[in-house]
């Protein structure tokens, strides 16, 4: 993609971000909004400096939760999806269920993991983040491998392949776009686990936590510089699994560059 | 090769479909001769996709036989004796042009130098040198079926099965490309089961046209085209084309009373 493309796509959306910091910032002094209500985008920006070494170090001690939960519930989720593709009946069986189950909001569980793992250890929140990770890549991904075009298989078929080249040839390539679609809700929904989860309770050296006391005790200013740490690494996140996508998937009509 | 002993032997072949207890073939006796063009013609639902999915072992048949090159056709699939071209050109998205043509001879286990020498050969023969690093979406509908058909042959089976390959194309694009695989056949010298739903593709084409009517699947009649090779342009405009084109509809409308309207208004192409 050339760069003067790259400009023109971002310009826009650009363009309405800063507008969007501009009017908060202007309203906020236009009508005297108090500052527990909304602080100013530029207080914001300067709390999340001057605290930069506890906001940051808290900030990487999530995203490691996050991250851990991310991998732990993806790869769990895949590898389900994988075994009971392979079994039309389990599949079946569990598809409706995993399909209701995947609406449930499952981070109202997050007091009740707390209780199950030690609250104040990291795990507790590996396990919420792996849990609201695993059933959106569970059920995307057997949705992809049972996408598979019926003809490509029996072409395959034609060929004599074996059932393991189908599946490595057909059904998997045919899949990776469903996957990483919800590979990227997930690693969105990692964050909120790792960080809802550090609400009700958690470490000192967490975000959420920190979040949390700091908006109890009426430092706004440092609970909102918390929530942009938060929503800077949940998108960093986000962009390296879609730069993962872009390197993996590179014929799927998003990905196209020319 | 011997001109008696035949390269397909369909003998009593039925097939009824357990779901809807639909009887898609009955009783089908065809014997196709080495090199020969087949085509299989008739109205929706009258079984030729069945029988080109049976003769190339993707359906079993409830009763009857398929003895392909003297063996049964499952030995003759695992032999890789078939090449197979769909309506659409079932290319895989996630391969370029060469990749898709190499997907059958890596499932052979050919050495890539191999590999390589074979896919240069196969897009000069199908004229789509210089777009081996395509991706399939980057080609037209007719380029895309010409991959579809240089995948088919690559590995040289000895069966060409095609089923409606050019049916979603347009007029002008179908006609070019018939005479680009009369050319191929004609280089390659292997035998086309050929299915189609228009008169005049099958009668251009084909050394024979098998003349098929529906409910169940049965066949009508066979006709054999004696238009010389190679066929050209002027083919189409012969007064024995026509007469030969005439035999197949009628074939097809005696044995056409089932047929829907739309089904007749698609014959009439």
């Amino acid at each position: 993609m050339s760069a003067a493309r790259t400009v023109r796509e971002w310009a826009p959306a650009l363009v309405v971000f800063v507008l969007g910091i501009a009017l908060w910032q202007g309203a906020i002094a236009a009508f005297d909004i108090q500052q527990f209500l909304l602080p100013k985008p530029s207080d914001i920006v300067r709390s999340c400096w001057d605290q930069r070494h506890t906001l940051w170090p808290a900030g990487w001690y999530t995203f490691k939760e996050a991250l851990g939960g991310f991998a732990v519930g993806s790869i769990a989720g895949m590898a389900a999806a994988t075994v009971i593709s392979r079994f039309r009946t389990l599949g079946a069986a569990l598809m409706p269920i995993a399909v209701a189950a995947n609406a449930i909001p499952i981070i109202a569980f997050a007091p009740i993991l707390n209780n199950w793992f030690n609250p104040l250890s990291p795990s507790s929140k590996i396990a919420m983040a792996a849990v609201l990770c695993f059933l959106p890549v569970m059920v995307n991904t057997m949705r992809g491998l049972q996408s598979a075009n019926p003809r490509q298989i029996e072409l395959m078929r034609s060929y004599a392949a074996s059932g393991f080249s189908i599946w490595r040839q057909v059904r998997v390539p045919t899949a990776l776009p469903f996957v990483f679609t919800s590979l990227k809700v997930a690693s969105v929904l990692a964050m909120i686990a790792a960080i809802v989860g550090e609400y009700f309770g958690g470490s000192y050296d967490a975000l959420g936590v920190l979040i949390r006391s700091k908006a109890q005790i009426l430092d706004f200013e440092t609970a909102w510089a918390g929530i942009l740490v938060a929503s800077v690494l949940g998108i960093t996140l986000y962009l390296a699994v879609a730069a993962a996508e872009r390197l993996v998937v590179r014929w799927a009509p998003e990905t196209r560059d020319s | 090769m011997t001109e008696q002993h035949s390269v397909v032997d369909v003998s009593g072949v039925s097939k009824t479909f357990p779901r809807g207890n639909v009887r898609a073939l009955e009783n089908i006796d065809l014997a196709l001769r080495p090199g020969e063009f087949v085509s299989l013609i008739g109205p929706s639902g009258c079984g030729k996709s069945t029988l080109l999915r049976v003769i190339g072992d993707l359906v079993e048949p409830s009763t009857g036989s398929v003895v392909v090159n003297g063996k049964s056709a499952r030995q003759a699939r695992n032999d890789h004796d078939y090449g197979i071209v769909f309506q659409d050109s079932v290319l895989f998205d996630w391969r370029t042009v060469a990749k898709n043509i190499s997907m059958p001879l890596e499932l052979l286990g050919w050495d890539r130098a191999k590999r390589k020498e074979r896919i240069d050969e196969m897009l000069r023969l199908v004229e789509l040198q210089g777009f081996g690093d395509h991706h399939p979406w980057q080609l037209s509908g007719g380029m895309q079926q010409r991959v579809s058909i240089a995948r088919a042959l690559a590995f040289e089976p000895a069966l060409l099965l095609m089923d409606e390959p050019f049916g979603a194309l347009d007029e002008m694009t179908r006609e070019r490309l018939n005479l680009e695989l009369l050319s191929i056949w004609q280089q390659l010298g292997s035998t086309v089961v050929f299915v189609t739903h228009s008169i005049s593709e099958a009668v251009f084409l084909s050394t024979r046209v098998v003349v098929m009517s529906p409910r169940p699947g049965r066949i009508a009649g066979i006709v054999d085209v004696d238009l010389p090779y190679p066929r050209t342009v002027e083919t189409r405009e012969a007064p024995r084309y026509f007469e030969l084109v005439t035999e197949v509809r009628e074939l097809l409308r005696s044995r056409g009373e089932h047929l829907l309207p739309e089904e007749e208004a698609a014959l009439g192409q």
